[in-house]
């Protein structure tokens, strides 16, 4: 054995588990360790649950994207839940009752959530309305929408005649294609399109010159903007982002329901939130990651899978949820050097 | 001074006291009385350590070696809270007033008139009334501070401090943000609280507010008391020279470059920070910088200096007025983006809080204001910034494991070699440097004044301001000095020395003898003979 070697180890172990990364991964593993040990009768082992730990986790895990864009740009978002379910009641207005193709439906959506984030990133970016109060603004003013939209009811598949009978329509395909399982059953597709903004966002903020920007910004904004970073545009951008993110979220959220429910994703901004954090990513800007949001996603998902397989009523589940979000939150916080 | 049987002990006494920070020593066995019925004066440079001291009055600073006694017992406040009940009141820069809330609530903030827990408003109020009568003010107690002007809001301050049973007064430049009949209030003011037996310790920066209110003057300087005498003992060029004194051996050697053709021009530039409508903290420059000069900006606190360089980056946006002329041609700088595309750097002069972004790696910082030319298409080559990091960063002399550290964790000195590489980075032409030298080690600020002499052989032009004389009049190819904005002096290499500068910052000393600026054919002709 190389004493020398293993010593490089034990240095880069101990560096790595000291850092953000590190603790969101522990976090993690300790959750799977109470899923092994409560596995509810060899449950936990089913593919099946992790199938489903994954599938319910991956609405939350798309808003988390935009919303660690924002936060890292030293934002919060909280408009997120009210634009899914705009974009929701959206998509199954065009896809059901106007029939329109998915080749169309699927950019009015994203665009629609783009504005949203857009109208939210203008207000704070530009007019310097405090974020909270910005979004907090939009997240009323976009399920307004939503209820305008609907006319307050869920739009579904069942459709209304002339004469005030209602009749069935077949499911769009669009729906229909999202609320699938591709891979000989094993993946579902909204998984796989929560990988897919990972991945954007992920791109965006480790190699695209925005990303530099936006961690500047959430890192010392005066300083950014003394530095000739175009501030208000790039504040304006996450915004943007996080608003399409939240459209691609309404749009499963429709396909999996196969329906628009004005009253969908009431809460689900926070969730995505306690996701952020638990990953460690700081609500005070500039530091964080994609990477640390997806052990946060992975973790805030699985705990909830773990408690529901042991049968905890809802009740237990959220409270139990709440303190380990405190706890998760307490290990992460920064010890002053 | 104290004339009367029940003045034998004066109200505040420290003996020897030294105060360090870390390695530092900031304050040397300094001796500090004050008895009641003066106003006595502290003076000295930005740096002297007067603020230091009266943070160790004021219970801020509660572990410093020496004595303090207040009514002639020993006393060691450890709050400004403790301070207060000694009888020490400190009415700093910024009020310590709650802007939304009344002014008899202000007054009682901390010791409110409750019965039962019940807020008793009536007579808050009418005691406040009493208070400020006393002081000749009438105000509505019951509209929000915020509402009033300045002056009534340090009226206000120091009527709280009365409301405490305080004699000793301490005011820290209370007239840097009054006009002229404001100031004479306070200075009625002042008057009467001497006469009511009150001892006030007042820093200042400004010679004819010394010349008017002091009646002893202490000076500090390097943290060591220099001396301390009456006012009439004290005529101002000899306090110039206490406040100055040290010996200016020539420590950096500046190698005087061929100057080319004219850089920057400044014509009655005037700055608002906070926009076309407040007030100006710079008013009617004119200046000229030509390539490989540095032209030094002289000027104590409040002087306008940094607002100069701030407004001229662009940094309050609209907030200026005048015209700026670039190697000839006009120019417009809304934005500090425009700045830099013109080829303009600002070094700031608090690099914690503007200059870096410490929770990034040294790279992310060093191209922070080059990225666009660094990532074309708008996509990051982190080859690319790390090579260009590379190429500025080396020449500072910048030692560390990795350029991926974060800037957070980097010694002062490194800090700024990363602030400094970031300008660096935009191949400027212009380097505007407020306090390149602030907080760093003599090792790395000589590294610094090296690199200056490099930077002006290559054709930069530069713009310093610093607040350590030795080091304005050692760099300097020209020294302005602004007093409240305006310009009171310029000197070239041989005729600047510290007493003129001084005095010209303080106020003494007037362009052309009075405060008329000069006409652009004075300008000409003065920027031509330079």
């Amino acid at each position: 054995m190389d004493n020398g070697a293993m010593r490089r180890g034990g240095e880069w172990l101990k560096q790595v588990l000291s850092g953000p990364a590190g603790r969101a991964f522990i976090a993690l593993v300790l959750v799977a360790l109470v899923g092994v040990i409560f596995n509810a009768e060899g449950a936990f082992y089913k593919i099946a649950t992790h199938r489903d730990a994954l599938r319910q986790a991956s609405v939350y895990g798309i808003l988390a994207c935009g919303m660690t864009l924002v936060i890292i740009g030293g934002g919060i978002d909280l408009a997120v839940g009210s634009i899914l379910a705009l974009v929701a009641v959206s998509c199954a207005t065009l896809a059901i009752h106007w029939n329109w193709s998915s080749w169309l439906a699927i950019p009015a959506c994203l665009l629609i959530g783009g504005c949203c984030g857009g109208l939210s990133g203008f207000t704070a970016a530009r007019l310097r309305v405090q974020p909270f109060i910005a979004t907090l603004a939009m997240m009323v003013f976009a399920r307004g929408m939503a209820k305008y939209v609907s006319g307050g009811m869920k739009v579904s598949t069942a459709v209304q005649n002339p004469d005030g009978t209602y009749r069935y329509v077949d499911v769009p395909p669009l729906f229909e294609a999202i609320d699938r399982r591709i891979l000989g059953d094993t993946v579902p597709v909204v998984t796989l399109i929560f990988a897919a903004c990972l991945a954007v966002a992920w791109a965006a903020l480790a190699w695209h010159r925005w990303g530099r920007q936006i961690y500047a910004i959430g890192g010392n904004e005066e300083a950014a903007r003394l530095s000739g970073v175009p501030v208000v545009f790039a504040k304006l951008w996450a915004y943007v982002m996080s608003g399409v993110f939240a459209g691609v979220a309404g749009i499963c959220q429709a396909a999996q329901e196969h329906q628009g429910d004005p009253e969908a994703g009431v809460g689900y901004e926070l969730i995505a939130i306690a996701m952020v954090v638990m990953g460690g990513t700081s609500l005070m800007g500039g530091r964080g990651g994609m990477g640390l949001t997806l052990l946060g996603v992975l973790t805030i998902g699985y705990l909830d899978k773990i408690l529901s397989i042991n049968a905890v009523p809802e009740a237990g589940r959220l409270m139990l949820t709440g303190t380990i979000i405190v706890a998760a939150v307490l290990t992460q916080r920064r010890r002053r050097s | 001074m104290p004339d009367s049987a029940s003045t034998l002990a004066p109200l505040v006494r420290m003996t020897g006291v030294t105060k360090r920070f870390g390695p530092v020593t900031v304050l040397r066995q300094v001796d500090f009385e004050v008895w009641p019925g003066e106003v006595h004066v502290l003076a000295g440079e930005n740096g002297a350590g007067k603020s230091t001291l009266i943070k160790i009055l004021g219970g801020v600073h509660t572990d410093f070696e020496g004595s303090l006694e207040v009514h002639g017992r020993p006393a060691r406040p450890r709050s400004p809270t403790e301070a207060a009940a000694l009888g020490v009141s400190v009415i700093h820069q910024e009020l310590s007033l709650v802007g939304p809330m009344s002014v008899s609530d202000n007054i009682f903030l901390g010791q409110t008139l409750t019965r039962g827990g019940w807020v008793r408003d009536g007579p808050q109020r009418q005691q406040t009334r009493r208070l400020l009568a006393e002081l000749g003010l009438e105000l509505d107690v019951r509209r929000p501070v915020e509402e009033f002007a300045m002056a009534t809001r340090q009226m206000i301050e120091i009527a709280k401090a009365l409301s405490r049973r305080t004699d000793v007064i301490v005011m820290d430049e209370p007239t840097s943000a009054l006009n002229g009949p404001e100031v004479d209030r306070l200075f009625n003011l002042i008057g009467q609280l001497k006469g009511q037996g009150c001892g006030i310790v007042y820093i200042t920066h400004k010679m004819e507010e010394i010349e008017r209110i002091a009646d002893r003057i202490t000076v500090l300087r390097d943290g060591v008391r220099v001396g301390s005498a009456p006012a009439g003992q004290l005529p101002s060029a000899e306090l110039i020279r206490w406040m100055v004194g040290r010996e200016l051996n020539e420590q950096f050697p500046r190698h005087t470059p061929r100057l080319g053709a004219e850089r920057l021009r400044l014509e009655n530039f005037s700055v608002y920070p906070e926009g076309g409508s407040g007030r100006a903290s710079v008013q009617g420059i004119n200046l000229s910088v030509r390539s490989g000069e540095i032209v030094g900006v002289g000027g104590l606190q409040g002087s306008g200096a940094s607002d100069l360089l701030l407004g001229l980056f662009g940094a309050y946006g609209d907030g200026t007025r005048g015209r700026v002329q670039l190697e000839g041609r006009p120019v417009r700088i809304r934005a500090p983006r425009q700045a830099i595309a013109a080829g303009v750097a600002l070094l700031t002069n608090d690099r914690k809080a503007t200059g870096l972004v410490l929770s990034l790696s040294i790279v992310a910082n060093a191209t922070l204001a080059g990225l666009n030319r660094l990532s074309p298409g708008g996509w990051r080559r982190p080859r690319l910034e790390e090579v260009a990091s590379e190429r500025v960063i080396r020449p500072l002399g910048l030692r560390t494991a990795s350029f991926d550290l974060e800037v957070g964790a980097l010694s002062g000195g490194n800090q700024q070699k990363v602030a400094i590489a970031k300008w660096l980075q935009i191949e400027p032409r212009l380097l505007l440097l407020d306090e390149p030298t602030r907080g760093i080690d003599i090792g790395a600020k000589h590294e610094i004044y090296h690199l200056m002499n490099q930077w002006t052989a290559q054709g930069i032009a530069i713009l310093l301001i610093t607040s350590e004389m030795p080091e304005l009049l050692a760099l300097s190819d020209r020294v302005i000095v602004l007093h409240r904005g305006r310009v009171t002096a310029e000197f070239d290499r041989a005729s600047a020395t510290p007493e003129r500068v001084l005095s010209a910052a303080m106020g003494t000393e007037r362009l052309s003898g009075n405060q008329r600026d000069p006409t652009p054919a004075e300008f000409d002709r003065r920027t031509q003979a330079g």
